[in-house]
């Protein structure tokens, strides 16, 4: 069976989701979801060490030798990101129990996981295949489901929201198909191994230059890079909050995965770094990313919509960690992937759980929210502190590196830079916490209760996530540095 | 000049009808037209796939007898996938706006940002 | 459109046909151009033809909802039954070669199933997405007769 590991990974929640189909019953969809997710999980950790000990694992599909056949590669850094992904969706179901529940009609429930479940495995299959158009399947079979996933939001905005992803999401993903079509066009080729050394000789090619424009700003839409972020507040402030939690961890991380493939492994550093200004133009999408994003972000009103603004800003300090063009800036940048997923799961796990009581996170509705719910708040104000980067928390590990990176290309700036805009974070972290403690609740609402426990068990397992990773770094630090020196190897 | 002009004529039709897809996109405000826009811009990248799929003076990839030279089947191929996820696109869109029309009463964008903004 | 003696007939006469030349282009898809995705939507386009000639409700007879929803399922399970069974069969997911006593065998019985599986779905897909959207007319006509365009849900 070891052998099956990476298919398995993909068509488990794959077969998973037409079973769900088929029972629709609430509870069975949900246990046959948990039950995948977990399995996913350890298949996933069972990858990256197997990738870290001895090297990729390749399997062909059907048996056709690849290039000509679709072959599934799992290296050091999509066995880094294929943990994420799973061990996101693995927290993300048990909770998904009662706040799906809540938040949902019972008839739409059962669809809720075969959505969520085709959700996952595109995910999943994005990160694990080695062919570039295959990447342009799972990239559908993920934005579909998580366009209908937010559309069964409560609220009618959800509705709006998920159409305008649907409109951005679909541009990107076109886009992306045009740049792998020239590629194809000039290579011959869709193996992206098989790419990158038919690309070599052709790097002065036009073409090819514009497939790499066409491929960047497509993904960089489901990226939401600054500029291209704006289907983002809206789907995961209205999203069911199981499915904010899920998408905010996952969906962006692997579009980011997509980018660092194709401009380090296809393209090669040499041609996306040295002959054209990419990291210029990266950097100042990601400070301006940052800045705007926070502020942005300050101004909020409504605690998700707050958190997905903050997400913006937070792929700027990936981009920006890639833009160095450093190995130490490239693990900065996989090591925030790793953290954010974790901190902005844990805030919106914290969420989930104040609207399951409250129905609502608008600031001035939890107010006082501190005091009935104080398991949930804690969570909340350490995942907070994550997310502003105190020592000790994982968030702080990230921060520390891209400060180390901007150092070592003596980018003082850029380092003051990270500083400053931590205070940002600061700000709307406090603004937060400050309604739910230190205001007195609205004399209207009755008394309220602490969340049940079967999501405050998988909130505190993401904060004792951020907690230990923010303590023992060795272990997400060394494989963020060996998935980062694997990328910059590589092109050598 | 005008040969290379005239040659490429495939690319001259699938950038005129990918841009022309993609300003109906970005310009209308009804919800369906912006649809039918970016099945547009699908369509001309479809278009795209299968023109450079096509070998000069060969035939469709169907194995016969006194046949040497066929077209490339692989873009036919990829584009088959493609479509059916431009159909599930397009679909879920739409269904996205009966959703949308039943909840706001109008398929206007600037209408549904008022009445969001108003909220 | 019932009252049109013309297009009764004709789609009553042609339904049929449309059926069988959709299982032709399923069948004869590994000899000629065909195949399941082609198939499925011109076996759906039997039903949507009908639907539209004696109204959705009688269609739904023939084809209940419930039936196509877990065609979509079932289509999706035979499709991925068949690469599990490759690989229980001792090749990887999707290998073809193991399924029969010999490769060339095994391959034609592999294309053969799951472009069934693949027929089955997009038939089933077409048929729900077709009536989903047409039995949605009654919601919005209802609506828009008590005048209440609106959803009242509070903000979340």
């Amino acid at each position: 069976m070891g052998e099956h590991l990476p298919i398995l990974q993909v068509i488990l929640p794959l077969i998973a989701a037409p079973v769900c189909l088929l029972i629709r019953h609430a509870v069975l969809c949900w246990l046959i979801a948990t039950l995948v997710s977990w399995v996913c999980l350890a298949i996933a950790i069972l990858l990256l060490l197997q990738a870290l000990e001895g090297g990729a694992i390749r399997y062909q599909l059907g048996s056709w030798v690849a290039p000509w056949g679709i072959e599934y590669v799992v290296d050091r850094l999509n066995g880094f990101i294929l943990v994420i992904v799973a061990a996101i969706g693995a927290v993300v179901t048990p909770y998904a129990l009662r706040s799906v529940a809540e938040e949902l009609p019972e008839r739409q429930i059962g669809l809720f996981y075969v959505m969520y479940l085709l959700c996952l495995s595109g995910l999943l299959g994005i990160t694990i295949t080695g062919d570039a158009f295959n990447v342009f399947v799972f990239l559908e079979i993920s934005s579909l489901s998580s366009y209908a996933l937010i559309s069964m939001g409560r609220h009618r905005k959800a509705l709006h929201a998920a159409y305008q992803y649907l409109v951005m999401g679909t541009i990107g993903a076109t886009f992306f198909l045009i740049g792998v079509g020239l590629l194809y066009l000039m290579t011959g080729t869709l193996n992206m191994a098989d790419l990158a050394e038919q690309l070599k000789p052709l790097a002065g090619s036009r073409i090819v230059l514009a497939a790499f424009g066409f491929i960047v700003v497509g993904m960089g839409l489901k990226l939401a890079v600054f500029p291209l972020h704006l289907w983002l507040p809206n789907a995961y402030a209205h999203a069911p909050s199981a499915v904010s939690v899920f998408l905010a961890g996952t969906a962006t991380k692997v579009s980011l995965y997509v980018v660092l493939r194709f401009i380090f492994t296809v393209f090669g550093f040499e041609f996306s770094f040295v002959g054209q200004p990419f990291g210029p133009a990266l950097l100042v999408l990601a400070i301006a990313g940052i800045v705007v994003c926070s502020l942005v972000a300050i101004y909020q009103d409504n605690v998700k919509r707050l958190l997905a603004w903050s997400s913006v800003a937070q792929i700027g300090y990936m981009l920006l960690g890639l833009s160095f063009a450093t190995a130490l800036g490239l693990q900065a940048g996989l090591l925030h992937i790793f953290n954010h997923a974790l901190m902005k799961a844990g805030l919106f796990l914290a969420m989930g759980c104040v609207v399951l009581r409250l129905g609502s996170c608008r600031i001035e509705a939890i107010a006082g929210v501190g005091r009935s719910m104080p398991w949930t708040m804690t969570g909340f104000l350490l995942c907070g502190l994550s997310l502003i980067g105190v020592p000790l928390t994982a968030g702080f590990v990230s921060k520390w590196y891209l400060v180390l990176a901007a150092l070592e290309k003596g980018w003082w700036p850029v380092a003051a830079l990270i500083v400053l805009t931590s205070l940002l974070a600061v700000v709307y972290i406090w603004k937060v916490v400050e309604a739910a403690w230190f205001r007195d609740p609205p004399g209207t609402a009755g008394r309220i209760g602490e969340a049940p426990l079967v999501m405050l068990v998988p909130l505190w397992i993401v904060v004792a996530a951020n907690l230990w990773f923010g303590f023992e770094t060795s272990g997400s630090v060394d494989v963020a540095k060996a998935a980062a020196l694997a990328l910059m190897g590589a092109v050598e | 000049m005008w040969e290379t002009f005239l040659g490429l004529y495939n690319y001259w039709i699938v950038i005129l009808l990918m841009m022309a897809g993609f300003y109906i996109v970005m310009s209308r405000h009804n919800l369906v037209k912006k649809l039918i826009g970016l099945n547009i811009f699908q369509s001309a990248v479809f278009l795209f796939y299968i023109s450079v799929g096509k070998v000069k003076g060969a035939t469709a990839p169907i194995v016969e007898p006194g046949i040497s030279s066929y077209s490339n089947p692989l873009p036919h191929v990829l584009i088959l996938t493609a479509i059916v996820v431009g159909v599930a696109t397009v679909s879920l869109g739409l269904a996205l706006v009966v959703r949308l029309k039943e909840a706001y009463g109008t398929i206007e964008e600037d209408e549904i940002n008022e009445m969001d903004a108003a909220d | 459109m019932i009252e049109h003696v013309v297009l009764r007939v004709i789609a009553k006469l042609l339904a049929p046909f449309i059926v069988l030349f959709a299982l032709y282009v399923q069948f004869h898809g590994d000899f000629g151009p065909g195949g399941g995705f082609q198939a499925g939507v011109i076996f759906a386009s039997a039903f949507i033809l009908f639907a539209l000639i004696y109204g959705v409700e009688n269609a739904r007879q023939i084809a209940p909802p419930a039936v196509a929803q877990a065609g979509i399922g079932l289509g999706v399970l035979l499709y991925a039954g068949t690469g599990v069974a490759g690989m229980l069969l001792g090749g990887r997911y999707l290998d073809y070669s193991v399924l029969a006593h010999d490769a060339g065998h095994g391959q034609h019985y592999g294309i053969l199933i799951i472009e069934f599986g693949v027929g089955v779905t997009v038939a089933a897909v077409m048929i729900t997405v077709f009536f989903t959207f047409a039995g949605r007319r009654g919601v919005l006509e209802a609506r828009e007769d008590t005048g209440v365009p609106h959803d009242g849900d509070d903000e979340r």
